[in-house]
C-alpha cells in the first residue's frame, strides 16, 4: 500500500495518526519511517513534519533508521530478567553477530529490548515481529532463527 | 465581568474574576518570575512551575500563570514555602544546564540566571547531568545550543501558533526530550523561514543571533527604536548599538504594527550597514573612470551642469527620480528641489512601477488612493479576498494577521492567484486564474452577486453612483463565460461570490499581481467595484487594501514625488494649489504635468531629457525592458546618482554621491496602512557620506536657492503646513506608534479606516470595465507566460540584501519556477540551467520544478543582476497610470546543456 492508500484507509484523520504511522512503518521493507514517507504523509494528511516526528519519536515502537525485516524484541522486565533474559540477549547477539539496536548485514534481523510483553508465565519471552515465543533457552532460539533464515532463502530462490 | 477582592502579599486589590493571579500581580506591580508563560501572547502552559505561589487553604502551591482568582483569595508570592519550591524547580533545571554564564551570549538577559541570583542558588543538589548535544549552526542567522534549553516550549508556541511555520516541535521523551526541527534535522534543512521569532522569546541562551555572537552583551548596547526599511508593513524594532556600530536588531513588544514579530529581513538583514564596500566619498567620472572628489567639487560640478542645461534646453530637459527607500522629508525636499530649483514637474519614483495603478484607480473610485483599512483589522475580518499578493514572502507580518484571521478567528479566505502561494494552504477556495484575466474574474463574481440578489442595496443607493452602468456590463460576464476566459471553474466563481457578499465584513487585499498590468487601473477599479457592491467600504475589518511594496512607497507618493501632484495629492494643474506653493517656496512654479519614470527614460533615450538626478533608486535593474532603460541612462548627458552602494545605475553616472542607511539619519516613513512613523539616527554617517536631506539642501544652496533646515523635524513642520492630510503630523506626536493620515490638525488622533460616512470624493463611483487581454500573449514562438515577483529573502534589486551575508547564503541565486509537466516536456530537471528569452532579451537561470507555477506559466524574481528578469519584461504601459506590464509577457525556454 502506498502512503496515500494508508491515509485514505484511515479517513485522513489526525486521531488515527498512530495507526497510520504503524502501518506505514510495517509496509516499508526496512521496517522504519523513512524521511520520504514522512514527507508524503505530511502532504497528504496536512500535518507538519515537525509535528509528525514529534509525535512518533515519543514512542519507542517507531524507528527513524532502517531496520531488518524481522524485529526481535527481547523482554527486559523483571520476571523475564529473573529467568535469564540476559542469556537470551547474549545468545542472539552471538548467533547474529549484532548488538542491541543493530541490524544484521543481510538486512534480516534487528535486535531490540522491550518491556513486559504480557506473557510472563512463559518467561523468558521474546517477540519477532507479531509472533511471540516463550520458555526460551539458547537452543530454542537458535532453531527459531534458523527456521526464519531457511524460509527467507527459499523465498528468494 | 465580576469584580472580586483578593489579598496579595498583604495588599488588598480589586480584580476581575477569572483573570490569573499572575495577571493581577502584574497589574498590582508585584513581580512573579515566569519561565514558560508569555501571558501577553496568550500562552500559559503552566508547565515550568517557576511561577508558583501559595494560596491560603489550597493543599498545594499553584502555578500563578494559570490559576484564576475568585473572591477572598489570600495569596503569598514570596513566602518561605514558595521560595523553597522555586529553589527546587531551579535546581532541577540547572542540574542539566551548562553553567557557563560568563561566556554565554544571554548573560544579563537570561531568566534562569536572574532566578538563580534572586534565590541564591549556586549549584544543584541533584548533581550534574550533561546532555552533550551538538550545536546546530546550520542556519545562517540562528545558533541552537539545545544543551541550554529548559524546555519551556515558548519557541514551539510562537513558531506554530503565531508564525505558523511549524518548523519545530518537541520530540522524544523523558530525559531525551528536545526541540526538533522537522524530522530532527539542522534548522537550515527544515521548514524554518528564519524569522527569529523563537530567538526573541527564548528565555535562556539556547537560541542565539549568530551574527551578534561575541560582539557585546545586553548592558553594553544602546537601543534605538526605529522603523524597518525593507517593506511596507512598517515594523518597529530596536537597533542595538555599541561603540558606534549597529550590532543587532531586537524586536520591541511595544511596536504597534508587529509586536515582537519581525521577518528575516528586518531581524537579520541589517548587516549591510557596515559593509566595507559602502560609498564613502563623492565620485566624479573622469575619462570613463570614477575618481574621488570633495563634496565642494561635486556640488559645484552638478550646480554648473544643471544650470547650464536648464539655460540651454529648458527646465523640462531635466528630471528627478526620487525614492521609496528615502524618508518623507527627503521626498518632500527632492520634489521641492525639482519644482522650485530646477523648475520642472518631471519628478517621479518607482511607485510608478508598482502601485501607480492603485493611486489612479482608487482615486477615481473613492477619491483617495491608499489602503482603506489598518493592518490590525485584518485579523477580525469574517472573509478575506486575497489576490495578486504573495503576502507570506512580500509582506510577512501582514501574512501573520491573515493566518490569525483564518486559524484563530474562523475567517474564510479566498485566494485568487495564478501561483500556488503559501497562503493557498489556508484558503477555503483557491481560484487559479490565467495571468492577466483579473477584470473578467471580478466581473464574473459581481455577475453572480447581482444575479443572486446579494448586493448591498442600501449602500449602493446611498453612497455610490454609476451602478446601472456597472450592472449592464457585468451581466454579460456569466460564470460560464468567465470560466472560458480565466480558467476558473464556474462553480468556484459562484462559491467565491457568495462568500464575498454574505460575510459580515470582507477585506479585499491585493498587491502587484493586480497593478502591474496594462489593465492595471481597470483591475484596481474592479476591486473598488466589488467592495462597494457588497457594502464593504467605510467599515472596520473590510475595505480595499493594496499592500505597498517598499517601506516608504506610500510616503513618497504622499509627499508629491509624482509628476502631477504636490504633497498630499494636490494637483499641479490647480492654480490655487500652485499659488499656495509658489508663495511658500518663493518662486514661480510650472503647471505642466511632468513625465513618469518610464516616460523620462524614453525621453532620455530620444535625447529630450538631458540630465537626471537619481536619489537611491536603481532603474537600471528595476525598470522593464532593461536593455532599453540602460541605453537611455547611458545616453543621458549628465547623470547624478546618490546611493549607499555602487548600484547598476550608479555605474552609469557622471557623479555619484554617498548617501546613508536608515541607521544614520532621522526622519519619518509612512507604511502601507498610512501610518507615519519615526526612524531614528543610531550611528554617525559612515565615512564622508551624508543623509540625502542634507545633500539636497546643500545642493540647492549652491544653486542659489535658500533651503535650510537644522533637522528633519523642521522639514516636517513645513510639510504639515502645506499638506492637509499631514496637517497634524509633528515629531512630538509620533513617539507612541505614529499617526495614520488623514490627520488634519494637531489634535486629530489619525484615521484608522477611510471613507467612514462619506467617500473622500463624496460618493463612491462605480466604473464599468470590460476585460482586455494582456499586451503580449504566448504564441507558437514564445509559448510560455512569464511573470515576475519577489522572494522573502531579498528586497527590490538586491543591492542591499545580496550584501547581507545570511540572506545571500540562504537564497544565493535566481531561480525560474517551472511546473513539473512543463519541465518534463522541456526535458529539464531541478537544478539544471535554462535560457529564458523574450522578444526583448534573454537570461540564464537555474530551474526550480514546482507545483506553485501553473502549466504554461513560469515565474522569476527580479533581485539578481546576473539573471535580471527585467531584461525580458514588457514595457507596454497601462494607458492611465503608466504602469508597465511586469506580470505578463511571452517567453520561450530552452535547456542549456
Ligand atoms: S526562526 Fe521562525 S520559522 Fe524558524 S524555527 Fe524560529 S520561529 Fe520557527
Ligand atoms: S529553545 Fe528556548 S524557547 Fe525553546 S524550549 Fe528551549 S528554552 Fe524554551
Ligand atoms: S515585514 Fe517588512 S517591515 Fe516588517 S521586518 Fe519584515 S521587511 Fe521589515
Ligand atoms: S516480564 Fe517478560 S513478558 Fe512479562
Ligand atoms: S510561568 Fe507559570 S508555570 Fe511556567
Amino acid at each position: 500500500m502506498t502512503v496515500k492508500d494508508i491515509v485514505n484507509k484511515y479517513k485522513n484523520k489526525r486521531e488515527n495518526l498512530l495507526l497510520i504511522l504503524h502501518e506505514i512503518q510495517n509496509c516499508h521493507p526496512q521496517n522504519y519511517l523513512s524521511k520520504e514517507d514522512i514527507e508524503l504523509l505530511s502532504k497528504e494528511i496536512k500535518i507538519p513534519v515537525s509535528d509528525i516526528v514529534g509525535t512518533a519519536s515519543f514512542y519507542s515502537m517507531f524507528s527513524f533508521t532502517p531496520r531488518g525485516k524481522y524485529i526481535i524484541r527481547v523482554c527486559e522486565s523483571l520476571p523475564c530478567h529473573l529467568l535469564g533474559a540476559q542469556t537470551i540477549f547474549k545468545a542472539i547477539e552471538t548467533k547474529l553477530g549484532i548488538k542491541e539496536g543493530e541490524t544484521t548485514k543481510d538486512g534480516l534481523f534487528t535486535l531490540e529490548g522491550t518491556s513486559c510483553l504480557g506473557i510472563c508465565s512463559v518467561a523468558p519471552a521474546i517477540m519477532i515481529n507479531d509472533e511471540a515465543y516463550g520458555n526460551l533457552d539458547e537452543e530454542k532460539i537458535g532453531k527459531i532463527l534458523d527456521q526464519i533464515r531457511e524460509k527467507e532463502s527459499k523465498n528468494n530462490d | 465581568m465580576k469584580e472580586v477582592k483578593i489579598t496579595i502579599d498583604g495588599q488588598e486589590v480589586m480584580a476581575q474574576e477569572g483573570k490569573t493571579i499572575l495577571e493581577i500581580a502584574i497589574e498590582a506591580g508585584i513581580k512573579i518570575p515566569t519561565l514558560c508563560a508569555m501571558p501577553e501572547l496568550g500562552f500559559t502552559p503552566g508547565s515550568c512551575r517557576v511561577c508558583v505561589v501559595e494560596v491560603e487553604g489550597a493543599p498545594t502551591l499553584v502555578a500563578s500563570c494559570v490559576y484564576p482568582v475568585r473572591e477572598g483569595l489570600i495569596i503569598h508570592t514570596k513566602s518561605e514555602r514558595v521560595l523553597q519550591a522555586r529553589r527546587i524547580v531551579l535546581e532541577l533545571l540547572i542540574a542539566s544546564h551548562p553553567l557557563d554564564c560568563m561566556t554565554c551570549e544571554k548573560n544579563g538577559d537570561c531568566v534562569l540566571e536572574d532566578l538563580a541570583y534572586e534565590l541564591g542558588v549556586k549549584e544543584s543538589r541533584f548533581g550534574r547531568i550533561e546532555r552533550k548535544l551538538p550545536l546546530d549552526e546550520s542556519n545562517p542567522f540562528i545558533v541552537r545550543d539545545l544543551n541550554k534549553c529548559v524546555l519551556c516550549r515558548r519557541c514551539v508556541e510562537i513558531c506554530n501558533e503565531i508564525q505558523q511555520t511549524y518548523a519545530i516541535n518537541f520530540g522524544y521523551r523523558s530525559s531525551k526530550t528536545k526541540v526538533i526541527a522537522d524530522g530532527d534535522n539542522g534548522l537550515r534543512y527544515s521548514e524554518c523561514v528564519s524569522c527569529g521569532q523563537c530567538v526573541a522569546v527564548c528565555p535562556v541562551g539556547a537560541l542565539i543571533d549568530k551574527a551578534a555572537q561575541g560582539k557585546g552583551r545586553t548592558w553594553e548596547f544602546t537601543k534605538v527604536k526605529t522603523t524597518c526599511n525593507y517593506c511596507g508593513c512598517g515594523c518597529n524594532f530596536d537597533f542595538n548599538v555599541k561603540e558606534g556600530k549597529v550590532i543587532k536588531v531586537t524586536s520591541n513588544p511595544e511596536s504597534v504594527v508587529n509586536g515582537i514579530n519581525l521577518c528575516v529581513k528586518g531581524r537579520f538583514g541589517y548587516d549591510y550597514i557596515h559593509r566595507d564596500d559602502r560609498l564613502t566619498t563623492p565620485l566624479i567620472k573622469k575619462n570613463g573612470k570614477f575618481e574621488k572628489a570633495s563634496w565642494e567639487e561635486a556640488y559645484q560640478l552638478i550646480s554648473d551642469k544643471f544650470t547650464q542645461i536648464k539655460k540651454e534646453s529648458g527646465s523640462d530637459s531635466l528630471a528627478v527620480l526620487s525614492s521609496a527607500k528615502c524618508t518623507n522629508e527627503e521626498n518632500y525636499l527632492l520634489m521641492k528641489f525639482s519644482r522650485a530649483v530646477l523648475g520642472t514637474n518631471n519628478v517621479d519614483h518607482c511607485a510608478r512601477l508598482c502601485h501607480s495603478a492603485t493611486v489612479a484607480g482608487l482615486a477615481q473610485a473613492f477619491g483617495s488612493g491608499a489602503m482603506t483599512n489598518s493592518i490590525k483589522e485584518i485579523a477580525d475580518a469574517s472573509a478575506i479576498y486575497l489576490t495578486g499578493s504573495n503576502t507570506t514572502e512580500n509582506h510577512p507580518i501582514i501574512a501573520l494577521e491573515i493566518k490569525k484571521a483564518v486559524t484563530k478567528n474562523g475567517a474564510k479566505l479566498i485566494v485568487a492567484d495564478p501561483r500556488e502561494i503559501e497562503l493557498a494552504k489556508y484558503a477555503t477556495l483557491w481560484l487559479r486564474q490565467r495571468p492577466g484575466t483579473d477584470v473578467a474574474l471580478f466581473n464574473g463574481l459581481m455577475n453572480v452577486i447581482i444575479n443572486e440578489g446579494l448586493e448591498d442595496k442600501e449602500f449602493i443607493a446611498q453612497r455610490t453612483e454609476g451602478y446601472e452602468e456597472l450592472k449592464k456590463t457585468v451581466l454579460k460576464y456569466t460564470p460560464e463565460v468567465v470560466e472560458k476566459i480565466t480558467g476558473v471553474p464556474a462553480d468556484d466563481i459562484r462559491k467565491a461570490a457568495r462568500i464575498y457578499a454574505t460575510a459580515p465584513t470582507t477585506s479585499l487585499i491585493y498587491s502587484m499581481g493586480i497593478t502591474q498590468h496594462t489593465t492595471g487601473t481597470d483591475n484596481v477599479l474592479s476591486t473598488a467595484n466589488i467592495a462597494m457592491l457588497t457594502g464593504n467600504v467605510g467599515k472596520e475589518s473590510a475595505g480595499v487594501n493594496p499592500l505597498r511594496g517598499q517601506s516608504n512607497v506610500q510616503g513618497a507618493c504622499d509627499l508629491g514625488a509624482l509628476p502631477n501632484f504636490y504633497s498630499g495629492y494636490q494637483k499641479v494643474t490647480d492654480s490655487q494649489v500652485k499659488d499656495k506653493f509658489s508663495k511658500a517656496w518663493g518662486v514661480d512654479l510650472s503647471d505642466k504635468v511632468g513625465l513618469t519614470v518610464v516616460e523620462i527614460l524614453n525621453a532620455a533615450y530620444e535625447g529630450k531629457i538631458k540630465s537626471i538626478f537619481v536619489m537611491a533608486e536603481n532603474p537600471a535593474m528595476s525598470d522593464p525592458d532593461l536593455n532599453h532603460a540602460r541605453e537611455a541612462l547611458k545616453k543621458t548627458e549628465f547623470l547624478v546618482v546618490s546611493d549607499v552602494f555602487m548600484t547598476e545605475t550608479a555605474e552609469l553616472a557622471d557623479v555619484v554621491l554617498p548617501g546613508v542607511t536608515i541607521a544614520e539619519k532621522d526622519g519619518t516613513i509612512t507604511n502601507t496602512e498610512r501610518r507615519v512613523q519615526r526612524i531614528r539616527k543610531a550611528i554617525e554617517p559612515i565615512g564622508d557620506s551624508k543623509p540625502e536631506w542634507k545633500i539636497i539642501c546643500e545642493l540647492s544652496q549652491k544653486m542659489g536657492y535658500n533651503m535650510n533646515y537644522n533637522n528633519p523635524g523642521e522639514i516636517m513642520e513645513e510639510i504639515s503646513q502645506l499638506t492637509p492630510i499631514y496637517g497634524g503630523i509633528h515629531y512630538n506626536r509620533l513617539d507612541d506608534g505614529g499617526l495614520q493620515w488623514p490627520c488634519p490638525d494637531a489634535h486629530h488622533p489619525g484615521t484608522k479606516y477611510l471613507h467612514k460616512d462619506k467617500f473622500s470624493r463624496g460618493k463612491g463611483k462605480f466604473f464599468a470595465v470590460e476585460f482586455k487581454e494582456a499586451a503580449e500573449l504566448p504564441d507558437e514562438e514564445y509559448p510560455f507566460i512569464f511573470t515576475t515577483g519577489r522572494v522573502l529573502y531579498h528586497f527590490h534589486t538586491g543591492t542591499i540584501t545580496r550584501r547581507s551575508k545570511g540572506l545571500n547564503e540562504i537564497y544565493p541565486e535566481a531561480l525560474v519556477e517551472i511546473n513539473p509537466q512543463d519541465a518534463e516536456e522541456l526535458g529539464v530537471k531541478e537544478g539544471e540551467f535554462v535560457e529564458v528569452a523574450s522578444r526583448r532579451g534573454k537570461i540564464k537561470a537555474k530551474v526550480q520544478v514546482t507545483e506553485k507555477s501553473g502549466k504554461g506559466v513560469v515565474f522569476m524574481s527580479f533581485h539578481f543582476h546576473e539573471a535580471a528578469a527585467n531584461l525580458l519584461t514588457n514595457s507596454a504601459l497601462d494607458p492611465v497610470s503608466k504602469i508597465p506590464e511586469y506580470k505578463v509577457c511571452a517567453v520561450k525556454i530552452q535547456k542549456i546543456s
